[in-house]
Formats: structure tokens, sequence, C-alpha cells
């Protein structure tokens, strides 16, 4: 109890200077982009090089954050730093889309040498997936920021709806594997620490499964958000692979479906190192620090304090895309 | 002496030690490289404290006033310290399809056909991402 409660003043620190940051970087930061092809002066009050450690702040609190809240850094990432810093949503997005690969190349090969994460069953989705993202990150970089920051808004407000609602299943029951799943040899079978035994796994739906991935490819390129949020439960619930396979899987699918999204922002101008590494070596730091806090424990509380903070990051991103907050 | 199945296969653990290696480098690359960047080392595109006059912009904007390079023209600036930044993500961006083509051959070798053929497809579309024929902005 008095672990758990330390635990929480812990977070709860960081979550208030979180939000004073929020609170700061909106008052200081000229938050309207410009639309114009001139170069101009606003944008911001405060020096450059503080905004550099304003992210890397930010992005630290927001990597433990996730990682206390189960959630990628990606997601947490694009509407909160796109709602409340004087970035374009353009580069938001590329710099997002480069925290959710860095974080999915970092966490890949524990997950896979652990066979966790399978191979056999990334491959297949991740191929439609990335082939989506590149979709994805074209039409999104064709959008005007207003309607970007709408369809940001509405899905990120879908995804805390998920994340409040979606149940998960350690063992789906799997009766009867697919024809496509046994063509491929998508099974498996890994050691359950927690039982200790080794649990047998095969999949069913596959091919819906993979229809969705077009879904989830799209909105990953569109968005720039990583999409463990979406991956996980169609995984898991539709297609049947224990919750751990699940989880293991999507993060390295992650590493794929975000690298072809990111080679297209990178190609088309939206990639600033100004914004990119802070945000990266900030967000990985925080993970770090995040993945030994919930070694200790893990509140119930912090799951709905992230799922909060989400909520309020999607409804700023409609309101500015509507121009009620601007 | 019988095959633990609980454990990763040859492919799985190829493709994991490629990428820890490479996203080790990657990483080093991307930090080193912004330290130079931010210390002025070498002369930039544009010096750090002009940024934020650009990055309200659209990137389609962004480009074109400042004539910024697109695709793979960057490689020309990597002379220039805020462009040098890109070999370190380019490297992290690309890693994946380094992995795909060291698990290619191991693929070909079990006749695992299918798995190949997906391979190859994947390859294909990591390369056309990459290649900077896709671009997109303007609106």
């Amino acid at each position: 109890m008095d672990m758990e409660k330390r635990l929480l003043r812990f977070v709860f620190i960081p979550s208030v200077f979180l939000i004073l940051i929020l609170v700061a970087g909106t008052v200081l930061a000229s938050t309207e982009p410009s639309t114009v092809p001139e170069a101009t002066e606003k944008g911001s009050k405060i020096p450059w090089w503080a905004w550099s450690i304003i992210l890397l702040v930010f992005t630290f609190i927001l990597g433990i954050l996730a990682v206390l809240g189960g959630v990628g850094g990606g997601v947490l990432f694009v509407p909160l730093v796109g709602g409340f810093f004087p970035f374009h949503i353009d580069f938001v997005r590329g710099a997002g889309l480069i925290v959710a690969l860095s974080g999915a190349l970092a966490a890949g090969p524990g997950l896979l040498k652990r066979n966790l994460a399978s191979l056999r069953l990334a491959l297949p989705v991740a191929l439609i997936a990335s082939s989506a993202a590149i979709i994805g990150a074209m039409i999104g970089l064709a959008l005007p920021a207003k309607l970007v920051n709408i369809l940001l808004g509405a899905t990120i407000i879908g995804i805390v709806i998920i994340m409040a609602s979606a149940k998960k299943s350690d063992f789906p029951n799997v009766p009867n594997p697919d024809g496509l799943s046994q063509a491929l040899g998508i099974m498996g079978i890994y050691r359950e620490v927690s039982l200790e035994k080794d649990v047998e796994w095969k999949i069913h739906r596959t091919a819906p499964g993979l229809v969705l991935f077009i879904v989830i490819g799209v909105m990953a390129g569109m968005f720039g958000l990583g999409a463990g949020w979406a991956n996980v439960p169609v995984l898991n619930l539709l297609m049947g692979a224990p919750l751990k396979i699940s989880v293991a899987t999507s993060k390295f699918l992650l590493s794929i479906t975000d690298t072809s999204a990111a080679w297209i922002y990178l190609n088309s101008g939206a990639v600033l190192p100004m914004i990119v590494v802070p945000s990266v070596v900030g967000i990985m730091l925080g993970s770090i620090v995040g993945v030994r806090i919930l070694a200790r424990t893990k509140p119930k509380a912090i799951k709905w304090m992230v799922i909060g903070l989400l909520l309020f990051a999607g409804v700023r991103a409609l309101l500015k895309g509507l121009e009620i907050w601007k | 002496m019988a095959e633990d199945k609980t454990k990763a296969t040859g492919e799985q653990i190829v493709y994991a030690n490629i990428l820890n290696i490479g996203m080790y480098l990657g990483l080093a690359i991307v930090v080193a490289t912004f330290i130079i960047y931010m210390l002025g080392l070498l002369p930039s595109f544009i010096p750090p404290q002009e940024i934020p006059k650009y990055w309200t912009m659209k990137s389609y904007d962004f480009i074109h006033t400042l004539q910024a390079p697109t695709g793979w023209d960057w490689l020309a600036m990597v002379g220039k310290g805020d462009y040098l930044n890109f070999v370190g993500i380019a490297l992290l961006a690309g890693l994946t399809m380094v992995c795909y083509l060291v698990i290619l051959p191991i693929l070909m070798k079990k006749k695992d056909i299918p798995y190949v053929i997906i391979a190859i497809i994947e390859v294909a579309v990591l390369a056309l991402a990459a290649s900077g024929i896709l671009k997109s902005g303007g609106h």
C-alpha cells in the first residue's frame, strides 16, 4: 500500500508537471500554423533551444506514462504535441512515426528472441499494413491541417472508447484454425512463465483480420500513430492469438508498418531533426524508467489517467480542427 | 535430441540479431549527429535558431519556401549539420528492409515458398516507399 502511494506520488508529480508544460506551451506558442509560403517570425515567443528541452522533458514523462498506461508512445505523442506545441501537424506526425518506430525497433529483438513476437504471424499482416500505411501517409500529407486535426481528434476519441471498453482474452479458444492460417503455418508454442507450462496457439478468421489491417495501416500512416491500440484487439479478439503473443507481435509489427509510412514523411520533407531527436530520446528514456516502475507494481488508476489524458488530447485536436480552441 | 518448439525459429533469431545491432547503431548515430547539429560544429542548411520560423509551416510550404531537399536529395547535403541527422534516421527506417533481405536466403533454403514470396513483396513495398518516388503534400 505504501509502495502504491509512493508510486502514485511518483507519477502524480510528473503528470502535474506535464500539464504545466502543456499549458505553458499553449500560452507561449502561437499554435496557428502558417499557411503562407513565406517565412514568418511567428510561431514561438521562447528561444528555439528551450523548445528542445521542453520537448525532451515532456516526452520523457510521456514515455513513463505510456508504459504504465499500457499504450504506445506514438498514440500519446501525436495528439498532445500536435495540440500543445507550435509545430505544424505534418512535422508532428513525421516525428510520431519515428518515435513509434524507434520504440518498436528497441523492443523487437527481445520479443522475437523470447518467441513472444511471432515472425510467422507478423510477416503476412505486416505486408498488408505497411502497404496500406504508405497510402495513409500520402493521403494524410495531402489533407489540410484542419481536416487532419478533426479526423485525428475523432480517431483518438475512438481509441479512448476501444481502450476503455475492449475486453482481452489471455488464451482465446480457436477450435478450428482457418485454411489460410494453416497454409501459412501461422501457429506456435511459447512458454507461459506464470502458469509454468507451454502454451500452443493457432489462429482463425485470418482473412477478415488481414482486411482490418488495411484500415489500421491507413490510419497509422495518415496520423503518424503507432497502431498497437488496434493491432492487439484484432490479433487477440478477432484472430484468436493469445494476449501475450498479440501484444508482442503488435509491438514488433509497428517496426514494419511505421517504417513504410516514415519513408513517405521523410521523402516529403516532413521530418525535422529538431523535433524528432529530443522526442525519440525522451520517450526511450521515459520508457526505461517506466518499465522499472512497472516491474514493482502497476496501479490501475494510472491506466485511467492515461485514458483521460488521451481523451483530453483527442478533444483538443477536434476543437483545434474545428477552430473552436485554436 | 528433439527440437524445443518453444524456441524461436532460426530466421527469427537472425532477424532479431540484425535488428538489435542496427537499432543501437542507428540511435547512436541519431544522438551523435544531433549533438553536432546543436553545437554548430558543421554549417546548417537552416541554423537551429531559424527553425521556429519554419516549423509552423506545412511541410509542402517548408520545402518550397526553402528549396529544401526531398526524396534522397538530402544525401548531397550531409555536410550540413541538420541533414547529417538524416543518416541515423534513414538507417533506422531502412533497418527492416535489411532484416528481410538477410532472412530471405534462410526462408529459401527451407523452401518456405509462401514466406519467400511475402518477404520479396515486402522488400519491394519498402523499397518503393524508400525510393522517393512516392511523395505527398501540397494542399
